[in-house]
């Protein structure tokens, strides 16, 4: 028997730090088109090896390749390029306006646009994003009038959240968005009761539930896995791994010797890794995951792998934490480069068209900025009276607050 | 109408409303098949099916989060927490979540949903299985938290409960499921079909949230008190000879003010009874609405009478239960000033 040794306390520490050369050595890697497509109904025993491998479609030259390389016209190619242009441009207006002191906060998506954009347009209107606070692209996709997102970030008069969220933080129903919560995680769990309701009522639509890496260590997450894998419901299940949260690195989620999708197979739920840079790898991924749900086969577990390449949100200065060229380093590039040099290897786009819906992004946004502005933003001009506060907390108010409402003055 | 044990005046709420509305679902650990721990859903997976009444994992935060979402998708959720004890894991998705959803999305989305729990000790429980944690969801914005301490309130309070599109926390006396528990534990237990409020109305009905019932009136001092202390107070009152008006409050949120302060004001004199722990306890919330409101009628200090600032103990369980003799001793306490 070999002797016992003292215990060690093992932290992990990411393959680089500020002042060093960036390493992604060690990340799990496929190249295009390398990764196998099962059938939907495959089991999830079947699918095991997809847990660690990574389905990618465009390679570094633009060509689609492989099983998994979609059938998408290319309108819709230019219309997920366009979706994902306009995402970024919302994101750097919303950040300039918040420096500039119009709001107190802001968080971009930068790097991500492919994930939120490519999820909504393989999904159906009726259909339940529950989101975290990095998904804006799912709004933008599907062409929800960022006027009314921008009002909701200066928390103005026309902000119909009524001045009382964070940042960010959106609600639709019409848009199938379910209200954004701070409390990391909570919301998985809530998508799988959402799809649990649709399978009790005999519904079509499906739920999607949305977390971070470093939120699955929430016992949310878990409680979401276990009440999916008992219930079957049509649920499709997405970890967006941005590598960062805040400033933890994803190793100290648990990453470090495990992937993120390989957790669902304690559960049997089919899980997929997938390049979350790759918007022809989204669409064709979520569309399978999507496909499942319908036809009954039960939730789908999604690892995007995918770099966050903004701070994480305006209060935060990622250059005390990790390499300032830690982006160029990122073995998957930028999504919005890669559609693009896709698009123009198939010649259905250029360079100067590219510049050209940069810059009418850039207008529309502008415009856009203008017209909310001028309902007001968090320091200036019209906001909800504070009265309102009072409202909502419950259906209807009850006499403490209409007492509490009369001592604030109204 | 029919004389029902609390138990059976739960699930015949339950029962009434998954009739009514094919919205309504049940769920919990060990509620399907086997109906219940303590048996409130028995019966109700096989008369409704098992996509209406359904056990769940032992996931505490999974009970409460699945129901945020099945109500905001349009269901109206009865979950049940075995015990209040256990609902500490279920805490985030109550508070952050169900209590704040409507708020927070300025009505885009609700949760109205119900969360039953069992609560209060007296069936040697110990720390586990004895806890009356209503003031952890009374300082919580946006739910309301109703406890019944009879037959007829607790089926009246459910429906109403599970009709209301704010999300309630319904917390059970698990010492009344089975008869009006009066304090002393060493007499033989007295059935709720011979109590008066063990008669609850057959099919539909509802008792308004937020309105109390005075149980005794009378003028010496007033005695509030919810759930199982109700019984022990009116034990107290008659073992005493003091003639106090008991109110209980079936709501703590939100709460029948009007009926306090006009009792008060009335007697002068107040005991404020409950089984949960004192220290910022649902007594400290109505002493100060009390002291506010009926400052210039009061004749002697408000009195509180509650569990001991310790964890609930298993062998020494009488001694921590605020029974009649202690009440009573607060009741004499008070009229001397």
């Amino acid at each position: 028997m070999p002797e016992a040794m003292p215990a060690s306390l093992h932290v992990p520490e990411p393959m680089a730090r500020p002042g060093h050369k960036s390493d992604y050595s060690n990340l799990q890697f496929s190249h295009a088109g390398e990764v196998r497509r099962p059938p939907h109904d495959a089991t999830p025993d079947g699918v095991r090896d997809l847990a660690y491998s990574l389905i990618r479609v465009l390679d570094d030259g633009g060509a689609a390749k492989g099983p998994w390389a979609p059938a998408l016209d290319a309108g819709a190619l230019r219309s997920g390029l366009r979706a994902m242009q306009k995402t970024r441009a919302y994101d750097a207006r919303m950040m300039r306006m918040q420096r500039q002191g119009q709001t107190s906060f802001y968080m971009q998506c930068t790097g991500e646009e492919a994930i939120a954009c490519g999820f909504q347009a393989a999904i159906e209107k009726g259909d339940m994003n529950f989101p975290t606070y990095r998904q804006q692209g799912l709004l933008i996709a599907q062409d929800w009038p960022v006027v009314d997102m921008m009002c909701q970030v200066l928390s103005n008069e026309k902000d119909r959240m009524k001045g009382r969220q964070l940042p960010v933080f959106y609600s639709s129903p019409e848009a199938g968005f379910f209200s954004i919560s701070g409390n990391l995680g909570t919301q998985f769990v809530q998508a799988v009761g959402w799809a649990m309701a649709s399978a009790i009522r005999g519904d079509s639509r499906i739920a999607a539930a949305w977390i971070g890496d470093g939120a699955t260590a929430e016992s949310d997450f878990h409680a979401a896995l276990v009440f999916a894998s008992v219930y079957r419901p049509p649920v499709v299940l997405n970890v967006v791994n941005n590598q960062w949260a805040i400033s933890t690195n994803q190793i100290i989620a648990g990453g470090e010797y495990a992937t993120f999708a390989a957790r669902a197979h304690g559960y049997a739920i089919p899980a997929l890794r997938v390049d979350g840079n790759d918007y022809l790898a989204v669409y064709a991924a979520t569309n399978w995951a999507v496909t499942r749900a319908r036809q009954g086969l039960g939730p789908t577990l999604v690892e995007w792998v995918t770099y966050r390449a903004a701070p994480h949100s305006t209060s935060d200065d990622p250059s005390k934490y990790r390499p300032k060229d830690d982006q160029q380093a990122w073995p998957l590039g930028d999504p919005i480069d890669r559609l693009k040099r896709h698009l123009i290897s198939l010649g259905e786009w250029s360079e100067a068209r590219h510049v050209q819906l940069s810059a009418e992004m850039e207008e529309e946004i502008a415009a856009a900025a203008q017209e909310a502005r001028g309902y007001g933003t968090l320091h200036e001009g019209p906001k909800s009276s504070p009265a309102t506060i009072f409202e909502d907390v419950y259906k209807d108010m009850p006499r403490h607050l209409r007492e509490q409402r009369q001592q604030m003055g109204y | 109408m029919a004389r029902r044990t609390m138990i059976e005046a739960i699930r015949d709420a339950m029962d009434v409303m998954m009739e009514r509305d094919d919205r309504v679902v049940v769920f919990g650990q060990d509620v399907g098949f086997f109906g219940g721990v303590f048996r409130c859903t028995e019966g109700l997976q096989k008369k409704y099916g098992s996509a209406r009444c359904f056990d769940t994992p032992v996931s505490e935060t999974g009970i409460v989060g699945v129901a945020v979402g099945m109500a905001a998708y349009g269901l109206r959720p009865v979950s049940e927490i075995q015990f209040a004890d256990y609902m500490y894991p279920a805490y985030d998705q109550i508070v952050s979540e169900a209590a704040r959803l409507r708020f927070r999305s300025a009505g885009d989305f609700t949760a109205p949903l119900v969360v039953r729990m069992p609560c209060g000790g007296g069936i040697f429980g110990a720390q586990t299985h004895s806890q009356s944690p209503e003031a952890l969801f009374t300082h919580v914005a946006g739910l309301k938290t109703v406890i019944p301490s009879n037959p007829h309130d607790a089926k009246g309070l459910l429906i109403a409960a599970i009709e209301d599109d704010d999300p309630v926390i319904f917390l059970e006396p698990k010492r009344l499921y089975n008869g009006p528990f009066n304090g002393h534990h060493d007499r033989p237990i007295v059935p709720w079909s011979k109590h008066e409020l063990g008669e609850t109305p057959d099919g539909h009905y509802t008792l308004p949230i937020g309105q109390a019932a005075v149980r005794r009136v009378g003028s010496a001092v007033t005695v509030i008190a919810y759930g199982t202390m109700v019984h022990v107070a009116e034990t107290a009152v008659e073992e005493t000879g003091v003639d106090a008006e008991i109110i209980d409050l079936r709501s703590l949120v939100p709460l029948d003010i009007d009926t306090i302060v006009a009792s008060v004001c009335k007697t002068g004199r107040c005991v404020v009874v409950h089984e949960a722990t004192r220290t910022s306890g649902f007594g400290a919330e109505l002493a100060a609405e009390i002291q506010e409101r009926c400052f210039y009628h009061l004749e002697a200090p408000v009195r509180r009478v509650t569990g001991w600032d310790t964890p609930y103990p298993h062998a020494q369980e009488w001694d921590y239960f605020p029974g009649p003799d202690r009440v009573g001793r607060a009741l004499l306490q008070a009229l001397e000033g």
